[in-house]
């Protein structure tokens, strides 16, 4: 077996910025594809501008979110705007690249002469995609938005929050993690088709579609039962409690789901058998929804008392759900995550940092860790003389008129 | 054929085996809608999941939960049950007609079976994928926790991220880390099916549902290793957009609903500013500050909170006086950022997943009618993606599957049945 990854064969061309676009080709740069990152002087990646930076100090090559999402790639500048600056996005696409990713607002690849049609008269089975909110057909595919945004318009905001108060708002691009999975997931099936039959093919992945998948038995709902459904913050029509309760310290949470009376019997016992606990009203789960205002308040009370560690332990030793709402520095600090999510590596200006990576483990090919997030232009000598094919002369020269700018 | 008139899909050649219940569907669902012969493989009697509302007319039934309807399409459906020496015994039959098996069980639990990703591989020339889905994966020490959706969105870390300042953090309302966890097993799944295919060699594919769930927390423990910050739930708002803490609301209340309207800078921000101010002064609703700002100069990152205060508030007097159609309609010619708050009845009737034929009319012969679902999620040039089949019924294709192709006798169907097997 090679040694160099699944995807060692694969070498993708990345356009655009920020996640919907840069995580796919993160994805399959984990597990071996050679990926090239382009951005430019004038218009770096908008992600380099975002906090949080080191140390929140801002600097081109400072940003955690820029950093974190693109390991393993290679970073090159090319203005796209140059006289010659599409001639040598295509030399690479000619010359190296087999696949293709964007994810600029449509339209924009076809203006610059970059589009499907055009690259694939340069590379007949390119594989390209391009991921946007809304897809690239459609009266409404030019509407520019961020992920922000589509969170909204995709339906995950009405859902998220309680029932006397605005919507809430998933933490950053949320939907862009949606697109990202999707679009991958496509990608490595147009990978394999490629394998399989010789052919390439265009990948037009809307986020919106992604999105809406997630909330498909909402959608069933309504076609079927005209039921608008709505946000009901913690709780579950068919357990009680489920929720979130207050313990000791400050912020702490831990979540407790009961999801039989079996374990409603399990933690009584763990609770200490309160005198409050004993009253019919709460033997049963009708009893429980009935109630579950109050019955919310008393199991607050117990766990106030306790730390949310406490919590977690004492009701998982029974078979009873319980688990700490964990927070920033307990995701650093899990022992699960430290496995199946983060992967430590060495910035030139960040430092030590953590990348992410899928959340899954391969049994025969781990994920390769290469190298950190590319700083601004970092590899372009090596991309354009070593994987273009320009001779030094020639590299020298386009650097003198500005096409790398 | 879909309505391009393209017949092939990408991933016709290959039988899936899904033993999964409501974590993993998504998984199985996703490799079906590009063509994956994926068998749903259920205990006698059918899955438990069947029990998950909402129900077809609120009528519970197992035949009738549109959860299950949902998730499992694009699948054909048979009754075994593994726990028996006999179904494992036709389960390792089936397996050999197989490229993939999806499973969720317990950790370990495969394994105690004698079903595990070695037992298996050893029949299948080491060919077999294996993928297990788990809320926290196979090993280490939360392996063995009990955690529903409230549970895992917990312990991702994602939820703490997720609530009004005032009140305990929250999950979304329906249990989006099923979907995280199946559809990233669906990517495990598909690489390691593709290193399969370029080496012959299989593997064991382990899906942690925490770690899904944990993308959804997106950027908000960067904060912490950059520079120690807490980030912290802000309800409907945004922070850390900026270096000096400034805090922006993200959902304002319209006419008939709410809008989402962010504060942006760089190109398409500025664009969305200008014409934002040029529309609130047509209304004689834009305040002199805004007319006078050089929005293509303005930084989001470097404004304080009285810079973004005087955006929001003049904002959110105007966003009061439109509706969610009139906002989205005048947003798209003007180039505005920004887009209705939907509800599950808004993302029916929108106009451009229409125009892109998302919208999917499924027989349901069962029932005489035919169900609306979101089918395709991608559009390929070269192939197919959307619903080719509605979900199964409890042990609908039992006679297809053992009589059909694994060449049992109706006698030998009709005794598996009696002894509880299948």
């Amino acid at each position: 077996m090679k040694d160099n990854g699944i995807f060692e064969d694969v070498k993708i061309l990345e356009f655009g910025q920020i996640v919907a676009g840069p995580l796919i080709s993160t994805y399959l740069a984990d597990y071996g594809a050679e990926v090239v990152h382009i951005e430019s002087h004038k218009r770096p990646d908008q992600y380099r501008l975002y906090p949080p930076f080191k140390d929140n100090k801002p600097g081109i090559n400072r940003g955690l979110d820029f950093a974190i999402y693109s390991h393993n790639k290679y970073g090159i500048t090319l203005d796209l705007r140059h006289p010659k600056g599409i001639e040598v996005a295509k030399r690479l696409v000619k010359n190296w690249a087999n696949v293709v990713t964007e994810n600029f607002t449509p339209g924009v690849m076809k203006r610059l002469a970059l589009d499907y049609e055009e690259l694939r008269k340069v590379k007949p089975d390119l594989i390209m995609l391009s991921s946007c909110n809304l897809g690239q057909t459609g009266p409404y595919a030019a509407h520019p938005g961020m992920g922000s945004h589509l969170t909204h318009l995709s339906g995950f905001t009405h859902l998220s929050g309680w029932p006397d108060r605005d919507p809430l708002i998933l933490y950053g691009p949320y939907i862009d993690f949606i697109g990202v999975v999707y679009g991958t997931i496509a990608l490595a099936a147009a990978l394999d088709y490629h394998r399989r039959t010789g052919k390439g093919q265009y990948i037009d992945v809307a986020q919106f579609e992604g999105g809406i998948q997630f909330l498909a038995s909402t959608l069933l709902d309504y076609t079927v039962n005209g039921r608008i459904q709505e946000r009901k913050g913690n709780r579950s029509d068919y357990v009680a409690p489920h929720g979130a309760y207050p313990c000791r310290g400050e912020d702490r949470w831990c979540v407790i789901a009961v999801f039989t009376d079996k374990e409603w019997e399990e933690l009584i016992r763990i609770m200490g058998e309160p005198d409050w606990s004993k009253d019919p009203k709460f033997a049963t789960l009708l009893g429980r929804k009935q109630n579950e205002e109050e019955l919310d308040r008393l199991i607050g009370e117990w766990t106030s008392t306790l730390s949310a560690e406490d919590v977690m332990a004492k009701l998982q030793s029974v078979g009873v759900e319980g688990a700490i709402v964990k927070n920033p520095q307990e995701m650093y600090n899990d022992p699960h995550l430290k496995q199946y999510l983060w992967a430590e590596m060495k910035h030139a200006e960040i430092g030590k940092y953590h990348v992410q990576v899928p959340s899954f483990k391969l049994s025969r090919t781990p994920v390769q860790l290469r190298r950190p997030g590319p700083l601004l232009g970092e590899h372009n000598e090596y991309v354009y003389m070593n994987l273009a094919g320009f001779s030094r002369e020639e590299y020298e020269q386009l650097q003198q008129e500005g096409v790398f700018e | 054929m879909d309505r391009q008139g393209k017949t092939e899909y990408m991933l016709s050649p290959y039988r899936v085996l899904d033993l999964t219940d409501e974590k993993g569907f998504l998984c199985g669902k996703i490799l079906g809608d590009l063509g994956a012969d994926v068998i749903k493989v259920e205990r006698p009697g059918g899955d438990p999941a069947r029990k998950i509302g909402p129900f077809y007319e609120d009528v519970p039934d197992p035949e009738k939960s549109l959860y299950w309807f949902a998730y499992n399409n694009n699948k054909r459906g048979i009754t075994l049950n593994v726990e028996t020496a006999d179904g494992r015994e036709l389960f390792k039959r089936l397996v050999k007609t197989a490229d993939i098996v999806v499973e969720s069980f317990p950790p370990g639990h495969m394994d105690e079976l004698g079903l595990g990703h070695s037992a298996l591989s050893q029949i299948t020339e080491g060919k077999v994928v294996m993928t297990s889905i788990s809320p926290f994966g196979q090993n280490g020490p939360y392996r063995h926790y009990k955690a529903s959706d409230i549970g895992i969105m917990a312990m991702s870390g994602s939820m703490y991220l997720l609530g009004d300042t005032d009140r305990p953090p929250v999950r979304t309302s329906i249990p989006v880390s099923y979907m995280w966890a199946g559809s990233y097993a669906a990517l495990g799944t598909l690489m390691a099916l593709f290193h399969r295919q370029m080496t012959g060699q299989g593997q064991h594919v382990d899906v942690s549902a925490q770690a899904s769930a944990a993308w959804a927390a997106d950027t908000g423990p960067f904060y912490w290793e950059a520079d120690g910050t807490m980030t912290k739930r802000e309800g409907n708002a945004i922070a850390g957009r900026s270096i000096h803490g400034a805090v922006m609301r993200a959902a304002y209340p319209c006419k008939d609903g709410y809008i989402c309207w962010l504060i942006y800078g760089a190109r398409s921000g500025a664009i969305t500013n200008k014409e934002m101010v040029k529309w609130m002064d047509e209304k004689g609703m834009a305040t002199d500050w805004l007319k006078a700002q050089d929005w293509d100069k303005f930084d989001p990152a470097h404004a304080t909170q009285e810079d973004f205060d005087r955006i929001m508030e003049p904002v959110s007097n105007f966003l009061g006086t439109v509706s969610k159609k009139e906002f989205q309609e005048e947003a798209v010619k003007k180039r505005i950022m920004g887009y209705p708050v939907s509800t599950p009845k808004d993302i029916m009737e929108h106009p451009q997943l229409a125009a892109r034929e998302v919208w999917q009319d499924v027989e349901h012969p069962e029932l005489g009618t035919p169900i609306t679902y979101p089918g395709p999620w991608v559009k390929l040039s070269q192939s197919s993606c959307g619903i080719r089949r509605r979900a199964p019924l409890i042990g609908e294709h039992n006679h297809d599957i053992y009589v059909g192709e694994l060449g049992l006798s109706e006698d030998e169907l009709k005794e598996s049945k009696e002894r509880g097997i299948i």
